[in-house]
C-alpha cells in the first residue's frame, strides 16, 4: 500500500482566479497529501502530461470561467488516449447542476460548489481510496 | 501489471510505466527491489547535474531555460526537482513545476517532483534511485534542484557530476557562503536576478572567496550572473557545464568521481542494512532498554553501557 | 474636552469596564473585523483623544475630503448605477445594456469574455470553450461597433474592466465614437487599464511589467491631450480582496499602485496635474459594515494627502479619490442564493455611507452563472431603493463622528501606512510584486480567513450554519448559446476576407516599429484599429516586442 497520496491540483485554461485553488492545496497539504501546483493557464494536454509524469493519484480541477464543458471531456479524452484512466479527475468552482449531471455521466467524479470547507474535499479524498482497497 | 510488464513497457520508453516504476521505487513498494537490478545495469550514460542554493534564488526557473536550451541540442531530459515535506503534517506542497511550464510539452523532457519526506539533507530519499531510472530510461541529462540550500545541502554534490549553485544578490556576505560549505561543493556558481541591487557585490566577492580557495585547484570554479527570467546569461550557463564537463572527461575525473560516488552509496546501503539488522533485532532492543535503565539510574556510566552494548551485538 | 473631562471619562469608563466582567461574551465567533483588526465592545471619545475636525474630516468637497470629495454628494448627483454586464456575442450584450438603460441604470460596464481580457481572438486555439462565457467576445472594431449599436456615446459614460489589452481596446471603442461621429473630446468613461493588480491578483497580463507601465503612461498622455473627460485608470483594490485579502490590504495595495502610477507618469515628465485628476479607483465593499465604511473614508484621506505633499500636486481635482465600488463577489453563497440579495444590499449601503461615485451591485445568482435578467434587476433595484426610498443619500457622511468610525478609519490608516513603508523599503511596488510580497499577504489572509470557517469562528448562513440539507437550486439560470462560439469564428473569418489584408499588415508593422522606439503607441493602435486589425493580431504584434509575462505562484 502506497505511503503518500499525491494529487494534481490544476487551473486550465484561461481562468485566472486562483484564490481557491491555492487555498485547497494548501489545506491538502496540511491534511497529509503531496499536492502539485502548476500555476495558470494549463491546457488539458499539459495537465495530463503532468498527472502521468508525476503519477498523481488524482487530478483535482479549479474552473470559474464556464468554460467547464470543455475542459474537463477534453481531459477525460486525453486521459484515456494515455492509457491513464486509473487517475481520478475531480473539481471544483462554478459549475450549474445541470452540467454537473452531464460531467458525472462522463465519469468526473464530485465537483465541489463554492463554500465548501477543506475537510469535505479531504474526506472525500480518503473515502475514495479506503473504498478502492 | 507485473513488474516483469512494467519493465517491458519501460524498455519500450513507455512514459507511464517510467513514472509507476518511480513510485514503486520512491515508495519501496514491492518490486523495488527487482526493479532496482533491472536498473543497475542499465545506467552510466547520463550526465548529472544538480542545482542548489536558497529558496528564491530561481533554480527551477534557471533550469527550464537550460532545459530548452539543451533540447535545441537535441538532448533527452529528465528532471527530478525536490520540495519539502511539511514536518507538521508530512504532507507537502510541490510547486516547482510552476517555473517549468513551457516544458510540459515537450516529449523529450521528464519532469518528477519529489518530497523529501523527512529526509534532512535537501533531497527526497530515493533521489539518487531515481535518477538511475531515468538514466537507465535513456535520458542523457539529468538535472537535480534541491530544495533550498541550508548548511545541510552540500549532499547533492556526491550524486551528481557538476554541481551548480545559484545565488541572489541578497544572499548574504561571503562569510556565510563559507560558513556553508557552499563554497566547496560548487563547481559552477551563479547569481540569478541579476539585476537586483547587490549583484556586482556578491560577484566580486564570491570570485575572491573562490581565488582563495581554489589557489591550488586545476578547476576554478566560474562566477555567472543571469536574469533567468530573461533568458540572460543562459548560453554562459550552458558553455560552463560542458567545460567541466570536459575538464572532468580530460583529467579522468569522471570515472573517479563516478566510482566514488558508487562506494559512498554502497558504504551508506550497508550501513543503512546493518542499522536495519540490528535494530530489527528483539533481543538488542531489549537489551539497549535494559542498558538504558541503568545508565539512568546511574548503576553503570554511559561509557560503560556502550561497552556492554557493544559486546551484546559482537555476541551475536 | 478639556484635560479634566478627558480624565474623568477615563474613569468612568474604567470603572463601566470592570462591570463588565459580570456578563460574559462568547467566545465565537470571533468579535473582530472580517480582517481581523481586534474591536473593543464599545468605543468612546477616548478613542479619538487627538480628533481634530478640521484637520482630519474637513467638510465635504474640502482637503482632506474624509467626508466625501463633492460640496453636495447626492443631493447633487445620486451615485452612477453601472451594472458590470457582458456575455455571448456582441448582439447579446448589446441587448442586455439597453434593458439596463431602460430600467435606470446610469453607466455603461463591460465585462469581457477571458479570450478578449487576455488580447486572444475568438478564433485563437486557447479560446475554445471560453468565447462568451463569462463576458462579451470582442474580437475586433466590427465587434465594438455592434455592442454599441444605438447607444449613443456621446450620452452615456461607459466602463470596460480591460488590462492587458486596455489600449487596444479603448481604440476600438474610440473608433466607435468617431464613426458615430462624436469627438473624442465629448467621451466619457473608464478603462481600468490597472496592469499592477494584475499581476498581484486578477491575472489577466499579458506583457512583463515595464513594457506594460510604459503603455499606461502612453494611455494617460494620449487622454490628457486628447480625450480630457476620460478617466485612463481605475486603480483597483476589488480584485485584491476578492483574491482574499484584508481591508487593509486592499487599500494599502490599492493605493501604493496609485502612486507607482503617479510616479511613472512623474518620471515621464508629466506635470502631475495633467493626468492626476483623471486617475480614478475601484474598491470592494464586503460584508464587514463598519469596516469598509472606514476604509473608503481612509482611502480619500490617504490620497489627497500623499498627492499634495508628496507629489505635490496643486489642482483640487487631482486631490480626489473618485471611485466605483462593486459589492464583494466572494461574498455570494452558492447555497440558498436568494440570500444573496440581502448581502448585496448591506455591502451597497456600506458602499453609499462611506461616499462612493458609482455603484455595482451582485445578482443573487453570480456563485452559480452570469446574471439571469431577473437576478440583474432586483440588483438595479437595489441601488434604486437605497437612493430613493431610505433617506441616506440627504445626509454627508452620516457616520461621520461616530467615535467607532473615526477610530476604525483612523486605525486603517495607521495599519495602510504600515505597509507602505514594507514595500518602500524593498524598493517600490513593482519590486515588491516581482518578489512576490503582496501576493503572499494575499494567500495567507485567504487561508487564515477559510480556517476560520471551517472552525467555525466566523459564521455565514447556509454555508457552514443555518444550512438547507438537500437544497434545490430553485431560481432561473443564464445559459449561453452554444452557437456563439461558433458565430463568432464565422464572423472573424469574414471580417479577414472582406478588410483591406495589405494595410492590416501595414499597420501592424508601423506598430511594433513603434513599440521598438518611444513613440506613444495609442496612435500606431488606432490606426491598426481603423484598419480593422484584430485584437489577437495587434497583441501579438506588440508581444513580439515586449514578450509575455509569466507568473511566479505565490502561496
Amino acid at each position: 500500500m502506497k505511503k503518500k497520496i499525491k494529487i494534481l491540483i490544476a487551473k486550465p485554461g484561461l481562468d485566472g482566479h486562483d484564490r481557491g485553488a491555492k487555498v485547497v492545496a494548501r489545506g491538502l497539504r496540511d491534511a497529509g497529501f503531496e499536492v502539485i501546483y502548476t500555476g495558470l493557464h494549463q491546457t488539458p494536454e499539459m495537465i495530463v502530461n503532468t498527472a502521468i509524469q508525476e503519477d498523481v493519484d488524482m487530478i483535482g480541477i479549479s474552473i470559474l470561467s464556464g468554460a467547464h464543458m470543455t475542459i474537463f471531456p477534453e481531459v477525460l479524452r486525453l486521459l484515456k488516449e494515455k492509457g491513464a484512466t486509473d487517475i481520478h479527475v475531480f473539481g471544483g468552482g462554478i459549475i450549474p447542476d445541470e452540467d454537473k449531471e452531464k460531467l458525472y455521466q462522463m465519469g468526473v467524479g464530485k465537483l465541489f460548489d463554492p463554500g465548501t470547507k477543506i475537510s469535505e474535499i479531504v474526506e472525500y479524498i480518503n473515502n475514495y481510496f479506503k473504498d478502492k482497497s | 501489471m507485473t513488474i516483469s510488464e512494467y519493465l517491458k513497457k519501460f524498455e519500450e520508453k513507455d512514459i507511464r510505466a517510467l513514472s509507476k516504476i518511480i513510485t514503486i521505487v520512491e515508495e519501496g513498494l514491492e518490486g523495488s527491489e527487482e526493479i532496482l537490478d533491472y536498473i543497475s545495469k542499465k545506467t552510466g550514460k547520463a550526465y548529472r547535474l544538480g542545482f542548489t542554493g536558497p529558496q528564491g534564488s530561481g533554480k527551477s526557473t534557471l533550469i527550464a531555460k537550460l532545459t530548452k536550451n539543451l533540447l535545441q541540442r537535441k538532448k533527452r531530459i529528465g528532471i527530478i526537482a525536490c520540495d519539502p515535506s511539511s514536518p507538521f503534517s508530512r504532507g507537502a506542497l510541490l510547486g516547482d513545476r510552476i517555473r517549468m511550464s513551457e516544458l510540459f510539452l515537450e516529449k523529450e523532457v521528464f519532469i518528477r517532483s519529489m518530497a523529501t519526506r523527512g529526509s534532512l539533507n535537501g533531497l527526497a530519499y530515493k533521489t539518487k534511485e531515481v535518477a538511475d531510472i531515468l538514466d537507465a530510461f535513456g535520458k542523457e541529462v539529468i538535472i537535480i534542484e534541491t530544495i533550498g540550500a541550508s548548511q545541510v545541502d552540500v549532499e547533492i554534490s556526491n550524486l551528481v557530476d557538476t554541481t551548480v549553485v545559484v545565488f541572489v544578490p541578497e544572499s548574504g556576505d561571503g562569510i556565510q557562503i563559507l560558513k556553508a560549505g557552499l563554497t566547496e561543493i560548487g563547481d559552477i556558481f551563479v547569481i540569478n536576478k541579476s539585476d537586483r541591487m547587490g549583484a556586482d557585490v556578491l560577484y566580486y566577492e564570491l570570485k575572491n572567496l573562490i581565488e582563495m580557495s581554489y589557489q591550488n585547484s586545476k578547476w576554478k570554479p566560474p562566477v555567472l550572473l543571469t536574469q533567468a527570467i530573461n533568458n540572460q546569461g543562459i548560453e554562459e550557463l550552458e558553455k560552463a557545464i560542458f567545460e567541466h564537463y570536459n575538464y572532468l572527461k580530460e583529467n579522468d575525473l569522471l570515472q573517479e568521481k563516478r566510482k566514488n560516488m558508487l562506494k559512498r552509496e554502497l558504504a551508506n546501503n550497508f550501513e543503512q542494512e546493518i542499522l536495519k539488522i540490528y535494530w530489527q533485532d528483539e533481543r538488542i532492543r531489549k537489551k539497549f532498554d535494559e542498558i538504558f535503565l541503568e545508565i539512568l539510574n546511574k548503576k553503570i556510566s554511559f561509557s560503560e553501557g556502550v561497552k556492554k552494548l557493544l559486546k551484546e551485538v559482537k555476541n551475536d | 474636552m478639556t484635560e479634566k473631562e478627558r480624565e474623568e471619562l477615563e474613569k468612568e469608563y474604567h470603572l463601566w469596564e470592570e462591570k463588565l466582567k459580570d456578563f460574559p461574551q462568547c467566545s465565537l465567533p470571533l468579535f473582530n473585523t472580517i480582517s481581523n483588526l481586534p474591536l473593543k465592545i464599545v468605543y468612546t471619545p477616548l478613542d479619538i483623544k487627538d480628533f481634530d475636525y478640521l484637520r482630519d474630516l474637513g467638510f465635504p468637497g474640502e482637503y482632506p475630503f474624509t467626508r466625501g470629495i463633492r460640496y453636495t454628494m447626492y443631493r447633487g448627483r445620486i451615485w452612477t448605477m453601472r451594472q458590470f454586464s457582458g456575455f455571448g456575442t456582441a448582439e447579446d450584450t448589446n441587448k442586455r445594456f439597453k434593458f439596463l438603460l431602460a430600467h435606470g441604470e446610469t453607466g455603461l460596464s463591460v465585462a469581457f469574455d477571458y479570450p478578449t481580457l487576455l488580447g486572444k481572438d475568438s478564433d485563437d486555439p486557447m479560446a475554445k470553450g471560453e468565447v462568451g462565457v463569462c463576458g462579451v467576445a470582442v474580437s475586433s472594431l466590427k465587434d465594438m461597433e455592434i455592442l454599441f449599436d444605438g447607444i449613443p456615446l456621446d450620452q452615456v459614460s461607459t466602463s470596460m474592466t480591460i488590462n492587458g489589452p486596455a489600449a487596444i481596446i479603448w481604440a476600438f471603442y474610440l473608433i466607435t465614437a468617431e464613426k458615430q461621429g462624436v469627438p473624442f473630446y465629448k467621451l466619457r468613461g473608464t478603462i481600468q487599464n490597472d496592469i499592477l493588480k494584475e499581476y498581484i491578483a486578477q491575472k489577466s497580463y499579458i506583457f512583463p511589467p515595464e513594457p506594460s507601465l510604459r503603455i499606461i503612461v502612453d494611455i494617460m498622455e494620449f487622454a490628457s491631450k486628447e480625450v480630457p473627460q476620460w478617466n485612463t485608470i481605475s486603480i483597483s483594490g476589488y480584485h485584491i480582496r476578492e483574491a482574499g485579502s484584508t481591508a487593509v490590504q486592499e487599500l494599502a495595495f490599492t493605493l501604493m499602485d496609485g502612486f507607482t502610477y503617479v510616479e511613472e507618469g512623474i518620471k515621464r515628465g508629466l506635470d502631475v496635474d495633467t493626468f492626476a485628476p483623471r486617475l480614478s479607483f475601484f474598491f470592494n465593499s464586503h460584508l464587514d459594515f463598519f469596516e469598509e465604511i472606514a476604509k473608503f473614508r481612509a482611502a480619500r484621506r490617504i490620497w489627497a494627502r500623499e498627492m499634495k505633499n508628496r507629489y505635490g500636486a496643486k489642482k483640487k481635482e487631482s486631490l480626489l479619490l473618485r471611485f466605483h465600488t462593486q459589492t464583494a463577489g466572494c461574498s455570494l453563497t452558492a447555497q440558498q442564493p436568494e440570500n444573496n440579495i440581502i448581502r448585496t444590499a448591506y455591502e451597497a449601503l456600506a458602499a453609499v455611507l462611506g461616499g462612493t461615485q458609482s455603484l455595482h451591485t451582485n445578482s443573487m445568482d453570480e456563485a452559480w452563472a452570469l446574471p439571469s435578467e431577473k437576478a440583474v434587476l432586483i440588483a438595479l433595484r437595489t441601488q434604486q431603493i437605497l437612493a430613493y426610498e431610505t433617506g441616506v443619500v440627504n445626509v454627508i457622511d452620516p457616520l461621520g463622528g461616530s467615535y467607532y468610525v473615526e477610530y476604525l478609519t483612523n486605525k486603517l490608516e495607521e495599519e495602510a501606512y504600515k505597509y507602505f513603508e514594507k514595500i518602500e523599503k524593498m524598493g517600490g511596488m513593482v519590486q515588491a510584486i516581482k518578489a512576490g510580497f503582496p501576493q503572499r499577504e494575499i494567500a495567507e489572509a485567504a487561508y487564515r480567513y477559510q480556517k476560520e470557517l471551517e472552525e467555525k469562528k466566523r459564521i455565514i448562513v447556509g454555508v457552514n450554519e443555518f444550512v438547507l440539507e438537500d437544497e434545490k437550486l430553485e431560481i432561473p439560470l443564464l445559459r449561453i448559446d452554444p452557437e456563439v462560439e461558433r458565430r463568432q469564428v464565422e464572423r472573424l473569418q469574414k471580417l479577414r476576407k472582406e478588410r483591406d489584408n495589405i494595410i492590416c499588415e501595414k499597420r501592424l508593422k508601423e506598430l511594433k516599429m513603434a513599440a521598438k522606439s518611444n513613440e506613444n503607441l495609442m496612435y500606431p493602435i488606432l490606426e491598426c484599429a481603423r484598419a480593422y486589425c484584430t485584437l489577437g493580431e495587434i497583441t501579438n504584434a506588440l508581444k513580439e516586442v515586449f514578450g509575455e509575462y509569466k507568473e511566479e505562484a505565490f502561496f
